[in-house]
């Protein structure tokens, strides 16, 4: 029994460790993330702006749809840069660490990879959701969006649950940099614009071709999405997003075993061939 | 095959039994009919608990991998590792709270000031922030960093200073073997010297056991007391200077110098260069 409290608090402390450490790193890279929170900002209003110049060339009849249309955007540009944050946060686990030099000296530490995974995932959901409010502050201003019809617990519920697919995908994509030092980096940039491009950020998944259509249906993502909408437009209850929310849980628990198994198996790979390094 | 004469499995810090090591590389190397030696050939050899020993070698000797296999970072292809009887390869966790590492490159989050970069690597090890602050607080003031230093981006520091932050680092988790892998290389004479005692007085003053990797011979000498030569992967001395002179015929006053070109029919020089025409 001493032991496992010994052991579960070396790994707590671990935890706080690399929660601590990514605070840090960004309060000494503020600026960079002022500039990631401008840009953030700047597309969504684009897209939301982007729905009011649709709605100058129709009549008033369509301007109810229009509101939301733009609301149908605004809801996936927002949840896009929320959870486009958090996969590129722990996907960027390991080349972070390559690109500061300190990866040696993280995985020669006496603690278990699903600690350093954890933390670092952690981090990436708060200040996700941290950066996601300040947008929706904006949003809100900027278009005056009407969510009478919203069910904010459903729309809650939906963002708490997808978070663990999405930190399975992550852990999944973390891998690649371990995989290939050089490519792995930039195989991770092409997942992210592959999710965009099926998981139905900006449009419904139907209108894509059958096979991209099969892609988005296994995206943890487009089950968000959907979600988000079935509770911000439509005002889906919680219970009322029961199947999507149980199919969200479901997958991000496969999602995240595997990941953390694969990623174990690819750090023994990384060793086998002296690719734990810092320059590959 | 040269087998270490100190090479005893039962109360050994370090324990390395036939251990062979090599990197795959390209396809469009391996088509080109280049190949790669091994890092390492059969290598034996063990480590008592205190002591201080020097791995030397020119760079490709293989003294890096052997440091990175037991720092849990690398597994050999064959032959086993043991840390205090703990496999390096399916103890791996276990052995890391033995060890730990101060490399040629300090390796910081270079944005991150000294303190928060030990902070972060305490907690790694357990450590509480009471616990980090004053054991960090202690060392750094022995190390003679300065007060305003600890606080300001690692990046501003010299290199001087940041490899004595990566020594507070690598004591931090009271370690009870530490590896040196060339730990003094690119640091003005006076940062080395720094550098040197306080491996030095740490090795005096605890139970530490050295691993110290290094190309300079008279650090080699300065600072441990027992010589391991590798060359081209293979372990072809161990000894004290003096054993390794007494070994190969020499006189009491050869340098450490001579003593390798004596075992490689090569001088560290011609080494260099030649590693630096082929690369």
């Amino acid at each position: 029994m001493n032991t496992f409290r010994h052991s579960f608090r070396h790994e707590w402390t671990a935890f706080v460790g690399f929660f601590e450490r990514q605070i840090n790193l960004y309060k000494r890279y503020w600026l960079w993330e002022v500039v990631w929170l401008v840009y953030n900002v700047v597309s969504v209003l684009s897209i939301g702006y982007l729905a009011s110049g649709l709605g100058t060339a129709h009549t008033a009849q369509a301007r109810a749809s229009l509101e939301r249309t733009q609301l149908y955007l605004l809801v996936g540009a927002v949840l896009w840069g929320y959870l486009s944050l958090v996969f590129f946060e722990i996907a960027s686990a390991v080349t972070w660490e390559r690109w500061e030099g300190t990866i040696e000296y993280t995985f020669m530490a006496p603690i278990r990879r699903v600690t350093h995974l954890f933390g670092v995932c952690s981090f990436g959901v708060v200040y996700g959701l941290v950066r996601t409010v300040v947008v929706l502050i904006v949003v809100t201003f900027a278009f005056h969006l009407n969510l009478a019809h919203a069910n904010l617990a459903g729309a809650g519920a939906v963002i708490l649950v997808s978070t663990l697919p999405l930190i399975g995908l992550g852990i999944l994509s973390a891998i690649l940099p371990l995989l290939s030092p050089e490519k792995g980096e930039q195989m991770t940039v092409a997942i992210q614009g592959v999710l965009l491009l099926v998981s139905g950020v900006y449009y419904p998944i139907s209108v894509l071709p059958r096979v991209l259509q099969g892609v988005g249906m296994l995206s943890p993502l487009t089950g968000t999405l959907s979600g988000m909408r079935d509770a911000l437009l439509n005002g889906a209850s919680v219970s009322a997003l029961g199947t999507t929310l149980w199919h969200l849980l479901l997958m991000g628990i496969v999602l995240i075993v595997l990941g953390i198994a694969l990623f174990q198996r690819a750090e023994q790979r990384a060793k086998r061939l002296g690719l734990l390094k810092r320059n590959g | 095959m040269f087998r270490s004469s100190q090479f005893n499995s039962t109360h050994s810090a370090i324990h390395v039994e036939s251990v062979s090591k090599a990197y795959s590389q390209s396809w469009a190397k391996r088509r080109a009919g280049v190949t790669l030696p091994p890092a390492l050939a059969d290598v034996s050899l063990a480590v008592a608990p205190r002591e201080s020993v020097a791995i030397v070698g020119v760079n490709g000797s293989g003294k890096s991998t052997l440091v990175r296999i037991l720092a849990t970072l690398t597994t050999p292809d064959a032959g086993n590792v043991r840390v205090f009887g703990h496999d390096v390869v399916r103890e791996a966790t276990l052995v890391r709270t033995f060890i730990n590492r101060v490399s040629v490159e300090a390796s910081f989050f270079k944005q991150m000031s000294p303190w928060e970069n030990l902070v972060y690597a305490g907690r790694l090890y357990g450590r509480t922030g009471k616990e980090i602050e004053e054991r960090a607080t202690a060392l750094l003031q022995r190390l003679g960093l300065p007060r305003h230093a600890v606080h300001r981006p690692m990046n501003g520091l010299s290199r001087g200073q940041q490899q004595k932050v990566a020594i507070v680092r690598s004591l931090l988790s009271s370690p009870a073997i530490l590896l040196l892998d060339e730990p003094t290389t690119g640091l003005d004479p006076r940062s080395k010297h720094e550098v040197q005692d306080v491996v030095q007085e740490m090795h005096r003053e605890t139970d530490l056991t050295v691993v110290l990797c290094t190309h300079d011979l008279a650090e080699a000498e300065a600072l441990c007391s027992r010589i391991i030569v590798l060359d081209h992967g293979k372990l072809i001395g161990d000894g004290t200077p003096d054993n390794l002179r007494t070994q190969n015929g020499l006189s009491p006053q050869t340098t450490l110098e001579q003593i390798f070109l004596t075992m490689t029919g090569r001088t560290f020089l011609e080494d260099e260069e030649s590693r630096e025409e082929a690369s």
